[in-house]
């Protein structure tokens, strides 16, 4: 069977390789600690499986603190020189190929059960993307005659574009992860049901909603902040006392836990990962972009879920 | 109760507000964690590997087109979307971006969500086209460009996520469907997805027309 953790080798390979062209690479002004980054990050991809979890957890740090300390310079860019190419408009191909191949194979394997005998359905767009990048990699090539090394060569440029932000989502991720199991979680829960019992259903809504927003902007995830402000606001209060509808209640707090996720660096891979992929000054300038959607949607999510759930 | 972990979340805050680098922060948050909840430090170190080799398809997504995409940049992608896109007399900045938020919502809705994202979409698209049409409308200064691309990664995010949760077989219906029946509430999935759409459109409107007002100040700047 054939799932997500088929392509961690892959991937694997791919960072080493970039770990040994940054080594190999006597101009790189970071070379030696961006070279021990990519190796150890290529090396959890491709044996991790293998190694005692408290290795793996003794490279983390390091490489945390690597890519903490700015030593994850990138090599001066001579300014994208453009490859001349007659290839044109086609460029467009493997570019679209990428969604619509992950799509349609998304989309086979959850309708064909022979498929899905294949290919794990529950990692299967993952799967599908990694079956379109290979399919779309060899058409680029072919298109653009350059060798695999070369791809390998763009995707340490636009790794190394990205700095330190490159490993934030993950260690956003186990952060999350490590504050579930220390019970971070049950201790909020425990602290929003000691609130003395709220009488009005508009106060009861706006500190749910707030809660929600404010909380996802600490965690950074508002599948981490749901469970646990529901729990201690949302089913008690509003459900319980005030007879709100579930559905009401659940999908839009939901939302107010999105209002706040356009607005925290925590969600390092939609805030800060674009900011520095677009190469902007301000690594906060998505997010300021974004607060002007956020801020009065959630407002509006509080009078939809007043007006709506009662 | 142990509230000690909490400590945890102080740092996170407190390392934000100050604008600490935020892989420090987490470094921080990760090891304060740990301690407070009494792990030893092998076990701690056990738990951010363990955590670590869970997370692993995260960056997956990220890391896998950029060999595609770097190649197809060095070979001229972002001027051709520049040079097509330009080719539309009609074509702002404000209805590039309104477009692309509705496709990107729409699809989202149906399920469809990888059609779209930062590292496939934004950079080698959206974004040059959004920064072609706006070079068309006045001449942008180094803000207002920093502004257009922003706004270009913004409008994937917002149409990603209000789209996403109207559909109900996407992981949030199903985690919201399984806190409410674990609390002893039954809920129909579908309800829950139906009640999002409120917010979905309030959101696609509100996005709108931010984007139509960015566009309408970019042409007015002009003079």
């Amino acid at each position: 069977m054939i799932s997500s953790t088929s392509l961690y080798p892959v991937l694997g390979l791919i960072l080493l390789v970039v770990a040994w062209l940054i080594a190999a690479d006597r101009q790189h002004p970071s070379r030696w600690s961006s070279s021990t980054f990519w190796a150890l990050y290529g090396l959890i991809f491709l044996i991790g499986d293998w190694l005692p979890p408290a290795l793996i957890g003794a490279f983390v740090l390091l490489m945390a603190l690597v890519a903490g300390t700015g030593r994850l310079k990138r090599p001066v860019e001579p300014a994208v020189e453009l490859t001349a190419s007659n290839s044109g408009r086609w460029l467009f191909g493997p570019a679209l190929l990428l969604p619509v191949v992950t799509l349609l194979g998304a989309v086979l394997v959850s309708q064909i059960p022979e498929l899905a005998a294949v290919i794990d359905p529950s990692s299967a767009t993952l799967v599908c993307l990694g079956l379109a990048c290979a399919i779309a990699f060899g058409w680029t090539l072919l298109l653009t005659k350059e060798s695999p090394v070369q791809g390998v060569r763009e995707q340490q440029r636009l790794l190394e574009a990205m700095g330190f932000a490159v490993i934030l989502p993950q260690l956003l991720a186990v952060l999350g992860l490590l504050f579930n199991q220390s019970g971070v979680g049950k201790g909020i829960a425990e602290l929003v049901s000691q609130l003395p019992l709220l009488d009005s259903p508009l106060i009861a809504v706006v500190l749910y909603c707030s809660a929600m927003a404010l909380f996802t902007v600490i965690m950074g995830n508002a599948f981490a902040a749901f469970p646990v402000i529901t729990a201690g606001i949302g089913i008690p209060i509003l459900m319980g006392v005030h007879q709100a509808n579930p559905a009401v209640v659940a999908a839009i707090g939901m939302f107010c836990g999105y209002c706040g996720t356009l607005m925290t660096p925590m969600a390092a891979n939609f805030n800060l990962v674009p900011a520095l992929l677009l190469g902007l000054r301000d690594q906060h300038a998505v997010i300021r972009a974004q607060l002007g959607t956020a801020l009065p949607l959630l407002f509006i999510n509080m009078l939809l879920m007043y007006q709506l759930a009662f | 109760m142990n509230y000690w972990p909490f400590l945890g979340i102080a740092v996170v805050v407190i390392g934000f507000v100050l604008r600490f680098n935020p892989v420090i922060v987490v470094f921080a948050a990760l090891i304060t964690t740990g301690l407070s909840a009494l792990l030893s430090p092998i076990e701690l170190l056990a738990a951010i590997g363990t955590a670590f080799l869970k997370t692993r398809s995260l960056p997956l997504i990220l890391f896998l087109p950029l060999a595609i995409i770097g190649l197809l940049e060095r070979h001229g992608l972002k001027q051709q979307a520049q040079q097509l896109i330009t080719r539309i007399k009609s074509a702002t900045v404000g209805r590039l971006l309104i477009t692309y938020l509705a496709v990107r919502e729409l699809s989202a809705a149906l399920g469809l969500t990888s059609l779209g994202g930062h590292p496939q979409m934004v950079r080698p698209l959206i974004a040059p086209m959004a920064e072609a049409l706006a070079e068309q409308q006045t001449k942008l200064t180094e803000a207002q460009r920093e502004r257009v691309k922003a706004l270009a990664a913004a409008t994937d995010n917002v149409g990603l996520f209000f789209g996403e949760d109207v559909f109900v077989a996407f992981g949030a219906v199903v985690l919201m469907h399984t806190v409410l029946v674990e609390s002893g509430i039954a809920v129909d999935p579908l309800h829950i997805a139906l009640w999002g759409l409120p917010t979905a459109f309030a959101a696609f409107v509100l996005h709108s027309v931010r984007l139509y007002r960015f566009d309408r100040q970019l042409t007015r700047s002009r003079r």
